[in-house]
C-alpha cells in the first residue's frame, strides 16, 4: 500500500514537472522564442494523441486531431496564462478539436452509406473483358496499318489525330504547308480506311 | 506499407510544427477576464454617468424603492449584465468550462421574476406617470440603440481572446448587452411596470441577443480561423 502510494506520489511529481515545463516554453514562445516554441509543439503531439484516443478518434484520423490542436495552439497563445496548468489548456483544446473531429466524421456517415454489394455491382465505365480485348485488337490493327503509311502520311495521321493538334500548329511543327499536310491527312485516312475494312 | 504511412504522417506534423514556428511573433498575454470586465464595466458606468447628469436621480430612486418588484427587477438587471459578462469573457478563453455560461442564471431569474411580480400587482405606483401611447416604441429604440456601442465594444474585447465555443459566447455577450441597456433604460423611465411595457422591453432584448448571436458569432469565428 505504502509502495502504491509512493509510486503515485512520483508520477504526480512528474507530471508536475513536465507540467512546468512546457509552461515556461510557452511562456517563452509567448515572447517570441522560436526554439522553445518548436520544442513545445513536438512535445504536445503525442500528449494530443493520446487525448484523441481518448476520446474515441479513429487511428487514422488522429493526425488530423493533432494538427487542427497545434493550429488552435497557435492562434490561441494570447490567451494562456502562465500560472495556470498548460497542460490542463492543452487538454481542453484537443478534448475540443476531438469532439469536432467525431462531428466532422459522423456528417459524412450520414453524407455517405456502408453498401458493398452496390459497390461490387456498379458497372465497370471502362467496360469489361471482351470489350477491352476488342479494343485492344482494333488498336493493333490500326497501329499496323499506320505503320504501312508513307513517311509524310504517318507524319500527318501523327500529328492532327494522335497529337488532336490543329492543321495549322501542325503545319508550323512539321515545318510543311498547311495544304501539304491536308492532302496527306486524306490520302492517309483513305489507306487507312481500305486496310481496316479489308482486315473485316 | 504501414511504417512508410506512419513517417508520411510524422513528417506533416514536423512541418506544421516548422512552419507554425517560422510564424511566430511575440504576443501580448490576455488580461484576466475580471480585469477585462471591469474595463467594459468602465465604459458602461462612463455611459450611466452621461446619463445620469440628464436624468431625474430622486425620482427615479423614489420610484425604484416604491415597490419590491421595481428595484429587485433594477437589480437584477444590473446583477445579469455583470455576470452576463464575466461569463462572455471567461468563455471566450479556450480552456474554460461550458458552466460558466450558466453564471449569469440566477440573476437572471431574479430580474423576469421581479418584473412579472410588477405586472401582476394591483396597485399603482405613486409619482409614476401612466406611459403614453408611443413610449414602447421609444424604449424600444432605447434598448436598440444603447446596445449596439455596447455590443460593438464587448465583442471586439471578447474577439481578442479565443472561443471554442463562439455561438455561446455571443449569446452570453449579447445578454449582457441587452441586460445593460435595460439597466440604463432605468435612468430616463418614470413609469410603472405595465405588461405591455415589459413585453416590448423583453422583445428588444431578445432581438439584441439574437442579434449579437449571428453578427457576434462571425466576428469570433473569424478570430479562430
Amino acid at each position: 500500500m505504502k509502495i502504491r502510494t509512493t509510486v503515485v506520489d512520483a508520477e504526480t511529481s512528474t507530471q508536475k514537472e513536465i507540467d512546468r515545463r512546457r509552461a515556461a516554453w510557452m511562456a517563452a514562445a509567448q515572447a517570441g522564442d522560436r526554439a522553445a516554441y518548436e520544442t513545445l509543439l513536438r512535445d504536445c503531439i503525442p500528449f494530443i494523441a493520446r487525448v484523441a484516443r481518448g476520446q474515441g478518434i479513429r487511428p487514422d484520423l488522429i493526425d488530423d486531431v493533432v494538427q487542427e490542436t497545434l493550429l488552435t495552439v497557435h492562434h490561441a497563445r494570447q490567451t494562456y496564462d502562465p500560472n495556470r496548468s498548460f497542460t490542463a489548456w492543452l487538454r481542453t483544446i484537443a478534448q475540443r478539436r476531438a469532439i469536432d473531429g467525431l462531428r466532422r466524421t459522423g456528417r459524412m456517415r450520414t453524407h455517405e452509406i456502408h453498401a458493398p454489394l452496390a459497390y461490387e455491382n456498379h458497372s465497370d465505365p471502362s467496360g469489361g473483358p471482351e470489350e477491352t480485348t476488342f479494343h485492344i485488337d482494333q488498336t493493333e490493327v490500326l497501329n499496323s496499318a499506320v505503320g504501312k503509311l508513307s513517311g509524310r502520311q504517318r507524319e500527318a495521321v501523327e500529328h492532327l489525330a494522335f497529337q488532336s493538334q490543329s492543321l495549322a500548329q501542325a503545319a508550323t511543327i512539321t515545318g510543311r504547308s498547311i495544304g501539304s499536310l491536308r492532302v496527306d491527312w486524306h490520302r492517309a485516312l483513305k489507306t487507312l480506311q481500305a486496310h481496316v475494312h479489308g482486315k473485316h | 506499407m504501414e511504417s512508410t504511412e506512419i513517417m508520411i504522417r510524422s513528417d506533416l506534423n514536423d512541418r506544421l510544427v516548422q512552419a507554425l514556428g517560422a510564424d511566430l511573433r511575440p504576443v501580448r498575454r490576455l488580461a484576466p477576464p475580471s480585469l477585462r470586465v471591469l474595463t467594459w464595466l468602465t465604459t458602461l458606468g462612463a455611459v450611466a454617468l452621461a446619463l445620469a447628469m440628464v436624468s431625474d436621480l430622486a425620482a427615479m430612486m423614489h420610484r425604484l424603492m416604491a415597490a419590491p418588484d421595481m428595484w429587485l427587477a433594477a437589480m437584477g438587471s444590473l446583477l445579469t449584465t455583470v455576470f452576463a459578462a464575466l461569463a462572455a469573457f471567461e468563455l471566450s478563453l479556450p480552456d474554460r468550462k461550458v458552466a460558466w455560461a450558466l453564471l449569469p442564471l440566477p440573476a437572471l431569474l431574479l430580474w423576469i421574476g421581479a418584473s412579472g411580480m410588477g405586472c401582476l400587482r394591483t396597485w399603482s405606483i405613486a409619482d409614476a406617470d401612466p406611459m403614453p401611447l408611443d413610449q414602447p416604441a421609444h424604449c424600444l429604440i432605447y434598448i436598440l440603440g444603447m446596445s449596439l456601442p455596447l455590443s460593438l465594444i464587448l465583442i471586439l474585447m471578447l474577439r481578442r481572446g479565443f472561443s471554442l465555443r463562439p455561438n455561446l459566447t455571443a449569446i452570453i455577450g449579447g445578454l449582457a448587452c441587452a441586460s445593460a441597456a435595460a439597466t440604463l433604460l432605468n435612468l430616463i423611465h418614470p413609469y410603472d411596470a405595465a405588461a405591455t411595457d415589459l413585453a416590448v422591453h423583453a422583445f428588444a432584448i431578445i432581438i439584441v441577443i439574437i442579434a449579437n448571436t449571428i453578427f457576434g458569432r462571425r466576428v469570433l469565428m473569424s478570430s479562430t480561423r
